[in-house]
């Protein structure tokens, strides 16, 4: 699986941190999402997915499963 | 069938297929738009520093993928609940098994011609075309889209003033104390602020207002709020009264469920029906709209959110959770109000139902939302001699 995340369209809303806890994580300061795993395991795709879908900016993509 | 296709309809297809839906999976549009994001349009479409090419929500790869009979530009005129059929604008009726309404919202307007409303691409683009240097922007309602909007104009170079019928902008959301904390930063910067004045019509010259006076502009922009599209429901059946009426998952009647700005649903974490016009709800309800559709009765969830929202103004980030209308009680929990740093928790009841920052780690506010979420009682998570500010 292969994630990309388009961090100039984050509005550090942090829920892909909520969905998926061990693909991301968020900046201190700013809130600015952090692409923990480019690559993440198989067991985390549907964590994965979820974040997809529920990025209020639709930074996140899935760009290979 | 899922009609409405901006974030709320493109979830609830997403989900659908993600679900294991593989039958026929109409997505209907008015717009002639490919799904794209709103909330930019208030901030980097109206300034410029977007293109357009960054406003879809998924790229056309992802759509295709999805195996959609998606129709653009075709709006729905009616629904026939008895006989499972939408009928759309050209004539056609269109069967379905399952369906889910996303038609969201469209902006109230005033009497008179010539006023910008700012909902749409189309409506953004035409705004931006106007914001020049010097140019007179009256935007009427100071609430969030108001106040993004003039913040952008303000930085665009124009002469901006905002006209407010409360006494204090956004007041009934997020507190007296608060709202007049955030609408310090339009004095700040030289933009004009009037409360307590009612606009009544559009004209050439500008806008004017209950007493007569009419305030020149150049380009008037109208954020007074938005008004649920569920006219073309009227002859369905279904219950209308602010937003199409749902149980607690998002069912309207057999087989109908509705998601996003339109809906409006029992939440059982805060016990009262609510219609949520946010960013994070559109997509959170889409989804659980479309497992619900899909699930058997008896495997359906409530959907139980704590809402969500951000606001970007000049250079300060406005982050919400839960639901602040109708509090008894506000507290600054953490930071400083007149430095506009801070953290303000709002009681309903007994209870913690929302929390707002300004300026502060957005990483740090989440644990708040988890103390709603838990339906955390206020004189819990608020340490007593925590002063109170003015409430609403």
């Amino acid at each position: 699986m292969l994630v990309e995340l388009d961090v100039p369209k984050c509005v550090a809303s942090g829920q892909c941190v909520m969905a998926a806890p061990d693909v991301f994580d968020q900046r201190e300061d700013d809130g600015v999402a952090i692409l923990l795993e480019e690559h993440p395991g198989d067991e985390l795709l549907d964590e994965v997915r979820e974040a997809v879908a529920i990025c209020p900016a639709a930074a996140i993509r899935l760009a290979e499963q | 069938m899922v009609v409405g296709a901006s974030a709320a309809g493109l979830a609830a297809a997403e989900t659908l297929r993600r679900e294991g839906y593989d039958g026929t999976l109409t997505l209907v549009g008015d717009e002639p738009h490919p799904p794209y994001d709103r909330p930019p349009l208030s901030k980097q479409i109206l300034s410029g520093e977007w293109s357009t090419q960054q406003l879809p929500l998924r790229p056309y790869t992802d759509l295709d993928a999805l195996d959609l009979d998606l129709r653009l530009g075709a709006a729905a005129t009616g629904l026939d609940v008895p006989d499972r059929t939408v009928r759309l604008a050209d004539g056609s009726r269109m069967p379905y098994d399952g369906l889910i309404l996303a038609t969201g919202v469209r902006p109230r307007r005033l009497p008179g011609k010539g006023a910008h409303v700012l909902r749409t691409l189309d409506d953004a683009l035409a705004l931006r075309d106007r914001l020049m240097p010097g140019s007179r922007l009256v935007v009427v309602g100071a609430g969030f889209l108001g106040a993004e909007a003039a913040a952008v104009a303000w930085k665009l170079g124009c002469e901006v003033t905002l006209l407010e019928p409360a006494p204090v902008p956004l007041a009934h959301a997020v507190g007296t104390e608060v709202g007049r904390v955030l609408s310090q930063a339009h004095l700040d910067r030289g933009v004009e602020l009037r409360c307590g004045v009612t606009v009544t019509e559009v004209t050439e010259e500008g806008a004017r207002l209950a007493d007569g006076e009419v305030v020149e502009a150049d380009e008037i922009l109208l954020a007074i709020g938005s008004l649920p599209n569920t006219e073309w429901l009227a002859d369905s059946g279904l219950a209308v009264g602010d937003g199409v009426v749902c149980d607690q998952y998002c069912e309207a009647a057999d087989g109908v469920y509705a998601a996003g700005d339109v809906a409006r649903w029992d939440n059982p974490l805060f016990g009262v029906p609510m219609r949520i016009e946010h960013r994070t709800n559109a997509a959170e309800q889409g989804m659980a709209a479309a497992r619900n559709l899909l699930a058997a009765p008896e495997a359906r969830k409530p959907f139980a959110p704590v809402p969500y929202f951000w606001s970007d103004q000049y250079n300060m980030k406005i982050q919400a959770y839960g639901y602040l209308r109708g509090h008894d009680e506000v507290a600054v929990v953490e930071g400083d109000l007149a430095e506009r740093r801070f953290v303000a928790a709002y009681g309903t009841g007994e209870r913690l139902t929302g929390a707002l920052s300004v300026g502060m780690s957005p990483k740090a506010i989440r644990a708040w939302r988890q103390a709603i979420a838990g339906g955390t009682p206020w004189e819990e998570a608020v340490p007593a001699g925590t002063p109170a500010t003015e409430a609403a």
